[in-house]
């Protein structure tokens, strides 16, 4: 019981220390680090307290896919330069108190929302899908994807191909004045197009420009 | 205090959550770094999802952190594509100079 709580501070304090890195950091290539440092801790996180399919997923999508998506963008876009100073901003400074201030009110009532909870009593007969603690995490959750929320699995499929249409859509462009392989004109060439013969007369030679 | 209960992952949430609301507002050179912050407050859902799907002894919950995930990945995607096109237009991602829609 006590490994676990000094295991739960210690990843907490690391994911609440590197989220606060992410924001107020210089660099932003240093902000995507301590992405990954936050998604990581919170990963083991999950792990530690029963969830490891999750963990993985979140360690496989956030770190290795999204992250190095933020990675690629910030050094594509020469953005590490710009230093992300937000308190000496040029122009007005009004939205900081403000932002400051409804900050601070959300986290209040977040807390107030945590500190005053309590279980429902009839909350623990209305659960949808029970844990079964003979299978594994990844087992149960299988189980249940594939059956109850299938319809729910394809359209998340199909919600991650629109994104990728989407994503190429708009960055796709077709620059003028480049030199590409045409198949289609290259297959309906006809023979005639290319070649030319010529009855050459002894003597005279052939007009090469016509 | 030793004892880890479910309160203690609502507030790591609460904080991390509270963390993101933070670099949306007070940021305002990066866009790039605003994006981030959407992703710690998914991060803070995915927590509150996940501890009370374990601490309530239902699946369910976990269901849905996967969904989150998806979206989550679908949308940064998305985002940074917007960000590429817009850096290709305009030659800058500056908060404050994004202003081509007076608003």
């Amino acid at each position: 019981m006590i490994a676990h709580a000094i295991v739960f501070y210690i990843f907490s304090l690391i994911a609440i220390i590197s989220a606060i890195m992410v924001t107020v950091s210089k660099n932003t290539v240093n902000s995507v680090f301590f992405l990954i440092l936050d998604f990581i801790s919170i990963s083991c996180l999950f792990i530690m307290i029963g969830a490891e399919f999750l963990g993985m997923i979140m360690l496989i999508v956030y770190v290795g896919a999204v992250a190095v998506l933020f990675l690629f963008v910030v050094m594509m876009l020469n953005v590490a330069q710009q230093k992300n100073e937000w308190f000496n901003s040029s122009g007005s400074s009004s939205h900081i108190p403000v932002g400051l201030l409804v900050s601070i009110i959300i986290f209040f009532e977040l807390i107030i929302v945590i500190g005053g909870w309590k279980y429902k009593p009839e909350l623990l007969d209305s659960i949808a899908i029970e844990i079964n603690t003979d299978l594994t995490n990844t087992q149960s959750l299988g189980s249940v994807i594939y059956t109850d929320y299938i319809h729910l699995f394809q359209l998340s499929g199909m919600v991650l191909l629109v994104a990728m249409i989407g994503a190429i859509v708009l960055t796709f462009r077709q620059r003028s004045g480049v030199k590409r392989q045409s198949y289609f004109k290259q297959i309906s060439r006809d023979r005639k197009d290319g070649i030319e013969l010529v009855d050459v007369e002894n003597n005279k030679g052939v007009k090469i420009d016509a | 205090m030793l004892s880890i209960g479910l309160g203690h992952y609502l507030t790591l949430a609460a904080i991390i959550f509270t963390i993101g609301i933070v670099g949306i507002f007070l940021n305002r050179k990066n866009i790039i770094v605003i994006l981030m912050s959407i992703e710690l407050i998914l991060l803070a859902v995915n927590i509150n999802l996940v501890s009370f799907s374990i601490f309530i002894n239902d699946l369910s919950g976990q269901v849905f952190t996967l969904f989150i995930l998806t979206v989550a990945a679908a949308e940064a995607a998305i985002g940074l594509a917007i960000i590429v096109v817009y850096y290709r237009n305009s030659g800058t991602i500056r908060v404050e100079e994004i202003d081509r829609l007076k608003g």
